[in-house]
C-alpha cells in the first residue's frame, strides 16, 4: 500500500481547488449523499437536457480530500456527456475501485483517463472506497430522480 | 511503573502493522486485551465451560461460580453496596437503553423532561429520543462551551419541576473533559432527580466509588476496560432495580410462569434474560484483576502524564488545533490539522502504524456546536508512552508534507 498512489498530485489539486463546487445555474435535478460513519456530505446539482445530455453539473459538500477530489473529478468527466455514456463511465469507475478491474472506457480522452485513473490508488485502501464513490452514486440518484439520500452504509 | 513491562502483556503489540510498530491511540474506542484475559477465555472454554445457573452438573456449578465471581469483583471495583446492583448487559449502550426503557415506562409521562449535555455520545441521546417519540418526553441539552466544559449553571438553569432524569457522561469521548459529577449529583439530590452516568470513558481511567459519588445509575463497556467485547455493566441503586419493571423477557429472568400470569425474581436476575456472554464475563474478571494489580491511581497518573506531554507537543505544532481546553482532562486528545480532513490524517497516520480515530466519534451535536464536521482523536491506555506521542507528532508532520502545507 502506497500513500503516494492515494494522494497523487491530481487528487491533492482537486481536493484543494475543487472544480464546479457551487450550485450551477439552471439545474433541473439534484440529490444528496451522506457517509454517516465519516460525516462526509455531498449535494449534486445536475442539468440534464431533453436529449439526456449532461449540460451542466456541480456539487457542494464537505469531506476528506478523496471525497472532494472525486466529486470534482466526477463533474469534470461527466459534463457534456450523454447520460448513458456517463453511466457507463460510472459503472466502470466503481468496478475499478471495488474489484480492481481496469476501466475500459473508450469514450474518455487521454486526459480524462489520466484524471480518473488518479483515483485508482483508492482501491488499496478499502476504508476509503466509500469516500471516492459517494459523489458518483449521488450523481446517479440525481439523474434518475431518486429522492432517497444516498447512504454509504446501506 | 514499568510501562514496557505492562505493554509486553498485550500480545497485539508483538505484531507489526504495515511493517511498523503499532502505536495504538484508539483506546477510547476500544482498548487492547492483555494475555491473561485472552487466556482466561480460552481456558474457560477448554476446561470449565457450561451454561450458568441452569443445570445441576458440576460443570454448571463451576461456571456459575466463576460467572458470579466477576459480579463480586465489579461490585468491589466500583464500591457498590450490594452485588445485586451489578447487572450484566452487552455494552454501555444497552445499559442506557435498559434504563431509558424501564425507567421511561414507569416514570416518564408526556412533557416530562430529561436533561443531557451537548457533549453526549449518541448512546446517551438516542435512547432518550425514543422516549421523546414514544412518551412525549422533552430532552434538554446543557450547553458546553468552547473549552468543552459543562458548567454546573448550565444544568441548573434547565431544571424544572418536570425534570425526571439527568443523564451525563463521566468523561467526554471527544474533548476528554471530566465532568463535575459531584456538583451535578449534589444539585440533583437537592431536587430529588435521579442521575445516570455514562461511564464509558471513566471506568478503567479514573477511580470509581459509586457510593461516594451517590449516582443512581452508572454504565460501562468492558471492551474499553481491557476486557472482552460483548459485555457491559449497569450499576443501579438497589431501590431502582427493585422498582423498575423487567427489560427483556425470556429464560432465566422469571420467578413463576403460569398460563395466566408470570412473576419475576429480584435483581439482577430480573434484568438478565437469556444466556449471557458467559465466557466473556468470566474473562472480564481478569481485566479487573489486571487493572487492580497496576492500581487505578497509577493508571490515572500515568495517563495524565502522557496526556500532558501530548498536549505540550501538539500545542507546539503550529498546524494542529486541539479541540477543547477543559481544566480537568482525561486521556483523550482530539485535534484538527489546518487544510487536512481528519480522514486523510487517519489514513496517513495508519501508514506509520499509528492507529487513531477520525470522524464525529458519535458526537454530532458536539461537532456541530464546535463548528467542525470531524476531528482526529488520539486516546490513551496504560500501554502508551511518550514515544507514542513523538511518533504521532512526526506522522502529523508527514501529513503536512504530503498535503504541501
Ligand atoms: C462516552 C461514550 N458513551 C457510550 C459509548 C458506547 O459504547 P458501546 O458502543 O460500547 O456501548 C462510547 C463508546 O464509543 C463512549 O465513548
Amino acid at each position: 500500500m502506497d500513500l503516494k498512489e492515494l494522494y497523487q498530485e491530481i487528487i491533492l489539486d482537486h481536493g484543494k481547488n475543487p472544480r464546479n463546487k457551487k450550485k450551477c445555474d439552471g439545474f433541473n435535478k439534484d440529490a444528496k449523499g451522506n457517509n454517516p460513519l465519516c460525516g462526509d456530505k455531498v449535494h449534486v446539482f445536475l442539468k440534464l437536457n431533453d436529449e439526456k445530455q449532461v449540460e451542466d453539473i456541480s456539487f457542494e459538500g464537505e469531506g476528506c480530500a478523496i471525497s472532494i477530489a472525486s466529486a470534482s473529478i466526477m463533474t469534470e468527466i461527466v459534463k457534456g456527456k450523454d447520460y448513458n455514456v456517463a453511466k457507463k463511465i460510472l459503472e466502470n469507475f466503481i468496478n475499478m475501485l471495488k474489484e480492481g478491474s481496469k476501466p475500459s472506457i473508450n469514450s474518455l480522452s487521454d486526459n480524462e483517463n489520466t484524471t480518473i485513473m488518479s483515483l485508482s490508488g483508492v482501491k488499496q485502501f478499502p476504508m476509503r472506497v466509500k469516500c471516492a464513490t459517494l459523489a458518483w452514486h449521488t450523481f446517479l440518484h440525481a439523474a434518475e430522480d431518486n429522492k432517497k439520500v444516498v447512504n454509504t452504509e446501506k | 511503573m514499568d510501562i514496557k513491562e505492562i505493554k509486553s502483556k498485550f500480545p497485539i503489540f508483538s505484531n507489526k502493522v504495515k511493517g511498523k510498530k503499532l502505536v495504538y491511540l484508539d483506546s477510547a474506542n476500544s482498548s487492547q486485551k492483555p494475555k491473561v484475559v485472552i487466556d482466561r477465555i480460552s481456558n474457560f472454554y477448554s476446561k470449565e465451560f457450561s451454561n450458568v445457573g441452569r443445570s445441576m452438573h458440576s460443570l454448571a456449578v463451576t461456571a456459575t461460580n466463576r460467572f458470579e465471581e466477576t459480579r463480586d469483583l465489579i461490585k468491589n471495583f466500583i464500591n457498590a453496596k450490594f452485588r445485586e446492583e451489578i447487572v450484566f448487559t452487552k455494552n454501555a449502550t444497552e445499559g442506557i437503553n435498559l434504563i431509558a426503557s424501564t425507567y421511561g415506562e414507569k416514570f416518564i409521562q408526556d412533557k416530562d423532561e430529561i436533561i443531557i449535555t451537548e457533549l453526549e455520545h449518541h448512546a446517551n441521546y438516542v435512547p432518550w429520543h425514543f422516549l421523546r417519540k414514544k412518551k412525549g418526553a422533552v430532552i434538554k441539552f446543557a450547553e458546553c462551551d468552547k473549552q468543552g466544559e459543562v458548567n454546573i449553571d448550565s444544568i441548573k438553569k434547565l431544571i424544572t419541576t418536570k425534570t425526571k432524569l439527568i443523564a451525563v457522561t463521566h468523561v467526554s469521548n471527544v474533548t476528554g473533559t471530566i465532568l463535575p459529577l459531584n456538583k451535578i449529583i449534589d444539585l440533583a439530590k437537592t431536587k430529588k432527580i435521579p442521575v445516570l452516568i455514562d461511564g464509558c470513558q471513566g471506568a478503567s481511567h479514573l477511580k470509581l466509588d459509586v457510593q461516594k459519588l451517590d449516582c443512581d445509575f452508572y454504565v460501562m463497556s468492558c471492551h474499553k476496560m481491557y476486557g472482552p467485547t460483548g459485555v457491559g455493566v449497569l450499576y443501579a441503586k438497589k431501590k431502582w432495580l427493585d422498582e423498575l419493571p423487567p427489560y427483556q423477557g425470556g429464560g432465566g429472568m422469571i420467578d413463576e410462569v403460569k398460563k395466566d400470569d408470570i412473576s419475576f425474581p429480584e435483581s439482577p436476575t430480573k434484568f438478565e434474560a437469556g444466556t449471557l456472554q458467559t465466557a466473556e464475563i468470566v474473562g472480564f474478571a481478569e481485566s479487573i484483576r489486571f487493572i487492580e494489580n497496576i492500581g487505578i491511581k497509577n493508571i490515572t497518573q500515568h495517563e495524565k502524564e502522557i496526556t500532558e506531554y501530548g498536549l505540550e507537543i501538539l500545542k507546539k505544532n503550529n498546524s494542529v488545533s486541539i479541540i477543547g481546553d477543559p481544566k480537568e482532562r482525561s486521556a483523550i486528545l482530539s485535534f484538527t490539522i489546518k487544510g487536512i480532513h481528519p480522514h486523510d490524517i487517519a489514513t496517513i497516520l495508519d501508514d506509520d502504524g499509528v492507529a487513531i480515530r477520525a470522524g464525529h466519534h458519535c458526537c454530532q451535536i458536539l461537532h456541530e456546536k464546535m463548528g467542525i464536521p470531524a476531528t482526529a482523536r488520539a486516546s490513551l491506555g496504560i500501554y502508551n508512552s511518550k514515544e507514542d506521542i513523538d511518533i504521532l507528532n512526526e506522522s502529523i508532520n508527514k501529513c503536512n508534507k504530503i498535503f504541501n502545507n
